[in-house]
């Protein structure tokens, strides 16, 4: 009689995705794929120095090229009270440059023609005078007493420090320090890095003074707060702005911020009253839009002799370039980096982090992880294994030593997050098998006459994801939860919208399953709309795993809110008082008797023509969700690689990815979105980072530079998986998408210092390219820091 | 393009030469006058409004503008309209017909081998240049014709799959 969860497409079915029957014919409808009657085109002049004074701006040449409607520069920006914005931190941002620039491809003039091509003439022909100022391209430069302060714009700014900030018992870590048999220590360098989704930023903004309307196409991840930052900037009626979030090519945390190009093309096309449309290149997009990481660790670990943790110490400098835009929702000034070490029950820990100004692009984001748990967690990692190798202890058996066993849930961390669920041995038990761990030695020992040599990396971590709950996050004041809007129709068929964003995460596709698993509604029934402000309820966007976490459980409610609706309708149907009701998926039945029933259509239908006395007419309902506390999924990743000695290079033989997130909406999906982490971990352990020139002059700001793995280095990765329920969440899920990004670079990292243990050789910063493997290799010594650039002379 | 009435927005420079293309897109011969610095993968888009080629970054290293240039693969974004007079272009508008999918475009759903879609395209049309001249590729040939498309979200293993679930199925058609 009941129906089958996964025929109708709900929970547990790899339905195959919705958004693709538009992607694969090449109709999906990206920012510029939009085209708007009487369409203006802008291009950015870009600053080519670190930091200079400017002196003065020449755009007269700029106005006389044919096709030119409007230049802009910082000084007309300031006579409109935008010239500077408001960060995600608290800080301010130059839109266009007034007094000084403070990156190389900070945003200077705007020009605004009929065409690309006439807009980026036109930008060749402004006239820049820059006094160029000692740039300042890491945090010890920019700490320097003698140091040019570089926001000379701020009242109040002492120097290049943004903030000092602890948390942590330092007494009771001292103690544990004292007490120790062994202290560990380890410090790295978790280099620079974008996360260069292959579409860049872009809007396309459409202001009707006969309206007053703005409407605003936009690369966004969160589009109702760009409604809301609009709202305070421009100074707009919020009732008149339109964020529309079309399709995303791809965000990884780069398209939450909201950048300058917004701002100017917003102000564009108020001032030619004519729609204006802005698409950064690739170089654009990887000189000036949010990076992500670009901070120095420093930490020890306090140990006793059986292999028990007993107190941590972390310091962090953090390098934010020239603007505090870190787009994250905490109240914690370096993010959710305390969340390190979430796994292991450590009596107690200490963290002191310090960030600094410098001339480099500002906004770090959380790319592909909540912010800073990606640091946190490469950091715990790599600290445990040395601490391991340390002791002279199976790295193994020293994370299970140290694991929070699972019937210490909820369990309170050293530094105060409250994990809740988990079974991290049965992870950890299954990745070793899978990658024969117990033959290891012996493999190693046969690699070896080969002349290689082979290394094991373990990387095991929970992970807050799924920001927030009210009481700790919020983004400018704005707290995180999320929404879902559902409407049944008089035919059984729905609308379900909500206030987040996919950017390829298959929204369209799994949100219509939760409804189907709580209303027996067929997947293929329910249309699911994301992204456009003027329909979707207020939602905080798609970012930090929080789609699942909190818009997902939204959706559950608001499912169940219909349902308690129809089951009023159903006993109106049948008859019967409603508490002689009963519900199986898809239908409602009298106790007692299964064969009298009605079905959830049934009560969409009456809900329009057959309603009972009194009853408000129609099926329809909203939630707002406040999630009592992050999610925590657990992750074990192992790598094994062989390392070719006579040249540094190093190849992945097998790659074992066991992953807890709670349970499954679309296996598929789930798996698809592990594996695309796993080769952005992949990237950046092997190649994927930005470094300056000592001038200021950025590496990696083109695909030439700045490399990403194709097809043919990536390897292969074997997924398996454990389901341990959120407590919390309505339907048991947890955050996924970011976990492999945030765990995965620590088992590649660990298994090629696996490989060279016995060399002598401690620790190679990321990117491991081969000459600094070769290196550690052939002179024993640890390799610190950026791969230094090369100058042509 | 309708030459019923063409609006001509801003006085064109004089020094600005204006070149007449015919190419074959998706077998049909379309006519477009043309700057000679128009770059092939403008013209498909802003154009012929055949918006499915992405521009991805403009330097020929992310594949997600590739069509099919006389049947070989190439990167539009650094190809000159007027280099393409003449010729015929493949895109993936036109890979399915009225009635029916393309093989690849199957696979592609069939396998999760996209996510945000912004690179399908390109992905689509560099493997059908492969599968037009090896309908039998191993997993190494797959990757190393698609070594020119970058992915970000995907990680390339289920991309590998669709190929080679679309080969399978063209060999079946074949037999």
């Amino acid at each position: 009689m009941s129906l089958d969860e996964v025929k109708i497409g709900g929970m547990g079915a790899s339905r195959r995705r919705v958004e693709d029957n538009r992607f694969i014919r090449g109709k999906g409808n990206y920012v510029d794929d939009i085209v708007l009657p009487g369409m203006l085109h802008m291009e950015i002049l870009r600053s080519p120095v670190a930091h200079a004074r400017i002196k003065s701006i020449d755009t007269s040449a700029a106005w006389d090229v044919p096709g030119v409607r409007l230049v802009l520069t910082g000084e007309m920006m300031a006579a409109r009270n935008l010239a500077w914005m408001p960060t995600l931190s608290y800080d301010t941002a130059a839109v266009l440059a007034t007094d000084k620039v403070r990156f190389q491809g900070q945003e200077v003039c705007a020009v605004i023609a009929d065409d690309p091509y006439i807009a980026k003439d036109a930008c060749g022909k402004i006239v820049v005078d820059y006094e160029i100022l000692p740039p300042i391209v890491n945090p010890v430069q920019a700490a320097a007493p003698d140091a040019v302060q570089i926001r000379d714009d701020k009242a109040g700014q002492v120097g290049n420090k943004i903030f000092d900030w602890e948390i942590g018992d330092k007494a009771r870590t001292d103690k544990a320090f004292q007490d120790a048999d062994v202290v560990s220590k380890i410090e790295l360098h978790y280099p620079r890095t974008h996360p260069s989704p292959m579409e860049t930023c872009g809007s396309l903004a459409d202001y009707d003074r006969a309206t007053g309307k703005l409407t605003v196409y936009l690369t966004t991840q969160a589009p109702h707060i760009v409604r809301a930052a609009v709202a305070m900037v421009a100074e707009l009626p919020e009732q008149n702005i339109r964020i529309v979030s079309p399709d995303i090519g791809g965000g990884f945390g780069n398209k939450v911020p909201i950048y300058p190009g917004y701002v100017v093309a917003i102000l564009a096309s108020i001032l030619t009253e004519k729609p204006v449309k802005w698409i950064e290149d690739k170089t654009g997009n990887l000189t000036s839009t949010g990076f992500g990481r670009d901070v120095y660790l420093k930490g020890e670990m306090a140990l006793r002799k059986d292999g028990k943790i007993l107190g941590v110490r972390m310091n962090t400098i953090s390098d934010h370039g020239a603007f505090f835009a870190d787009a994250q929702p905490s109240k914690f000034k370096i993010g959710l980096m305390h969340s390190a070490f979430a796994a292991y029950d450590i009596p107690t820990a200490h963290m002191f982090a310090t960030g600094y100004y410098t001339n480099k692009a500002p906004g770090g984001v959380a790319y592909r992880c909540s912010f800073r748990v990606t640091e946190a967690m490469f950091f715990q990692e790599r600290m445990v294994q040395a601490a391991a190798d340390d002791l002279g202890m199976d790295q193994a058996e020293f994370r299970r030593v140290n694991f929070v066993k699972d019937e210490q849930h909820p369990h309170r961390t050293a530094f105060g997050f409250l994990t809740d669920s988990g079974q991290y041995e049965k992870c950890l038990d299954i990745g070793l098998e899978a990658i024969g761990y117990k033959n290891f030695a012996a493999e190693k020992a046969e690699a070896a006459k080969r002349g290689r040599l082979l290394g094991i990396g373990i990387s095991t971590m929970t992970e807050p994801l799924g920001a927030g709950n009210s009481r700790e996050y919020d983004i400018l004041g704005i707290k995180m939860f999320d929404s879902a809007e559902l409407r049944i129709h008089m035919s059984g068929k729905a609308i379900l919208r909500t206030g987040s964003r996919g950017q390829g995460t298959g929204h369209e596709t799994t949100w219509a399953q939760i409804v189907a698993h709580e209303l027996g509604i067929p997947a293929d029934d329910i249309l699911v709309e994301e992204g456009d402000t003027d329909t979707a309820p207020f939602g905080m966007g798609t970012y930090a795993s929080r789609s699942t976490p909190v818009a997902g459980a939204a959706i559950a409610m608001v499912a169940r809110k219909v349902r308690a609706k129809a089951r009023k309708l159903a006993a109106h149907l049948l008859e019967v008082s409603e508490e002689d009701i009963e519900w199986e998926l898809g239908r409602f039945y009298v106790r007692g008797n299964q064969e009298r029933g009605v079905t959830i259509q049934d009560c969409a239908m009456a809900a329009y023509s057959n309603m009972p006395d009194g009853m408000e007419p129609g099926l329809e309902n909203v939630a707002y969700y406040d999630p009592p506390n992050l999610t925590w999924p657990f992750a074990c990743y192992i790598a094994k690689i062989e390392i070719d000695p006579e040249t540094g290079v190093w190849d992945v033989l097998q790659f074992v990815a066991v992953d807890d997130c709670g349970v499954r909406i679309n296996p598929m999906i789930v798996e698809g979105q592990i594996m695309g982490g796993l080769t952005e971990a992949y990237a950046m352990a092997n190649m994927q980072y930005q470094t300056y020139d000592e001038e200021g002059n950025i590496i990696g700001g083109n695909y030439m530079d700045f490399l990403l793995p194709t097809a043919w280095e990536t390897p292969g990765f074997e997924l398996y998986e454990v389901v341990t329920p959120c407590p919390h969440h309505p339907i048991g899920a947890k955050g996924v998408g970011e976990c492999a990004t945030v765990g995965g670079p620590a088992a590649f990292v660990n298994a090629v210092m696996d490989a060279l243990k016995d060399k002598g050789v401690r620790n190679i910063d990321m990117p491991l390219m081969p000459n600094r493997v070769y290196e550690a290799l052939t002179t024993g010594k640890d390799v610190y820091g950026m791969p230094p650039v090369r100058s042509g002379n | 393009m309708s030459s019923l009435y063409e609006e001509i927005n801003a006085p064109l420079a004089s020094d600005i030469p204006i070149r007449r293309v015919t190419i074959n897109v998706n077998g049909e011969a379309r006519t477009a006058n043309v700057e000679p610095r128009l770059l092939l993968a403008h013209l498909l888009r802003q154009g012929f409004k055949l918006t499915g080629t992405h521009s991805g970054c403009d330097t020929t290293s992310c594949g997600a503008c590739t069509v099919l240039f006389d049947g070989r693969p190439i990167k539009s974004c650094t190809m000159f309209a007027v280099q393409a007079d003449g010729h015929d272009v493949q895109t993936v508008e036109g890979l399915a017909s009225a009635s029916e999918l393309h093989p690849l475009q199957e696979g592609f759903k069939q396998e999760h081998a996209l996510q945000c879609g912004f690179c399908t395209p390109g992905m689509m049309m560099a493997a059908k240049a492969l599968l037009e001249e090896n309908l039998n590729p191993t997993e190494d040939e797959i990757r190393w014709a698609l070594s020119g498309n970058l992915c970000r979200c995907t990680g390339y293993q289920n991309i590998v799959k669709a190929v080679l679930w679309a080969a399978e199925k063209m060999r079946a058609e074949l037999n």
